[in-house]
């Protein structure tokens, strides 16, 4: 258990996926001017991220790893190479049953969500985690608190992000660093923070 | 070539920048850049899977019903990554190691499914290919400069060739070791920005508020 907690600190602050791994930054600068929307978005990758990590692990476990096939009699076999092909299905039929599910039962929810899930398909931070997963060799139970750990991870810097820029927008720019180049200085001063946490041994 | 095929190609390098004015693919910009092999082996792999997945959806385009067109792209862009994955784990394997998950990332990279999806999905195979390769090759220019300069100045060499006599083995350089650091290349990127707007102006972004509207009513227009 303890081992769980620790992953999931590691995954949120140490090892965190925005700004130590710079994955998903596309939308993290597109989608970081407002705390409302950046939030919208973070809740939607959680919730992602914590589906298909763990699914993909068992997709890993039990078809695609070398030898994982022994179950069918085919101990030989090794799928390695059709792992990216069958992770990114994962991920767009995930998102896409979700948005579906959501438009269903919670329109709520999907009305302020709606336009941000089709984006999630194609945010490296879901897939990234995947292949993190797949790299590590996350067993399921410790492939789930990833999931949940990398996207808290994830939202927490969007909406930090958002939040400082919500402010910079008052202050006086030079003309050639308006917008995103002064976002992108900000997200290199936040990683130098959270390059604070690294080298903690939990 | 004619004039339209050479501004379709080229354009993307300065004036329409995938990285610093569209803002897609800056994932790996930053990840692979800290050394000069790593940024040469990311910047060929992207500009070919960019160039191939364009002219193949470019080829399609009329027969994808548009309700699955993301899944349709998707399968053709990770076909060609894993071609491209396993063509690296097979002749160049320490490289391959070095870049981990970014290779497989290229399917998310956001220049390949936005080209696919705002060019290719609208013209014909050539200049489609055409595009994919040109902003294949802005990523790749703006990708080199910063590999350079974290290379250079972070560990004083280039390619691993020392350039610059370091401190540690009886030379004059103390390498700077931010620049070794993820955060250095945002804030290069931010200087890049900066440089290549005040050269071209129109690329300026407008802001959203300005300050002396409230204070200084007087320069108030």
């Amino acid at each position: 258990m303890t081992e769980l907690i620790n992953l999931f600190i590691k995954a949120v602050f140490v090892e965190n996926l925005a700004l130590t791994f710079f994955l998903g930054m596309c939308t993290f600068l597109a989608v970081s001017k407002q705390i409302a929307t950046a939030l919208g978005l973070g809740i939607a990758v959680v919730v992602v991220q914590t589906l298909t990590v763990p699914i993909n692990n068992v997709i890993y476990q039990f078809l695609i790893r070398d030898g994982a096939l022994e179950w069918a009699g085919l101990s030989e076999m090794n799928l390695n190479f059709l792992g990216l092909i069958s992770y990114i299905s994962v991920i767009a039929a995930v998102v896409q049953v979700l948005e579906m599910f959501l438009d269903r039962h919670v329109p709520s929810l999907y009305n302020s969500l709606g336009i941000f899930l089709p984006l999630i398909t194609v945010n490296c931070a879901i897939l990234g985690g995947s292949l993190f997963m797949v790299e590590r060799d996350y067993s399921f139970s410790e492939s789930v608190t990833y999931g949940v750990g990398s996207g808290v991870g994830w939202a927490l810097a969007i909406v930090a992000m958002a939040g400082v820029r919500e402010k910079l927008k008052y202050s006086d720019i030079p003309a050639g660093l308006q917008g995103l180049g002064v976002a992108f200085i900000t997200a290199g001063l936040m990683a130098l923070g959270f390059m604070a946490f690294s080298g903690i041994q939990l | 070539m004619s004039y339209e095929h050479r501004k379709i190609l080229f354009d993307p390098i300065v004036d329409n920048n995938p990285v610093i004015l569209q803002v897609l693919g800056i994932c790996s910009a930053l990840a692979v850049t800290t050394k000069l092999s790593t940024t040469v082996t990311m910047c060929i792999a992207l500009t070919v899977v960019t160039a191939l997945s364009n002219a193949a959806i470019s080829v399609i385009r009329n027969h994808i019903p548009s309700s699955i067109r993301i899944i349709v792209q998707m399968t053709i862009i990770s076909s060609l990554v894993i071609v491209t994955d396993q063509f690296l784990k097979a002749y160049a394997f320490t490289i391959s190691k070095e870049l981990s998950v970014f290779v497989g990332l290229i399917i998310t990279n956001c220049i390949v499914m936005g080209r696919a999806e705002a060019y290719a999905m609208k013209h014909p195979p050539l200049p489609s290919f055409l595009d994919g390769l040109g902003n294949g090759l802005g990523y790749s220019a703006l990708l080199l400069v910063i590999g350079a300069i974290r290379e250079l100045f972070g560990s004083g060499s280039l390619f691993g060739y020392p350039i610059l006599p370091l401190d540690r083995d009886g030379g004059w350089y103390i390498p700077n070791g931010l620049l070794l650091l993820p955060p250095s290349a945002f804030f290069l990127i931010g200087m890049i920005i900066w440089v290549v707007r005040s050269w071209k102006p129109a690329q300026v972004e407008q802001p959203e508020f300005r300050i002396y509207h409230a204070h200084r009513p007087e320069v108030a227009s």
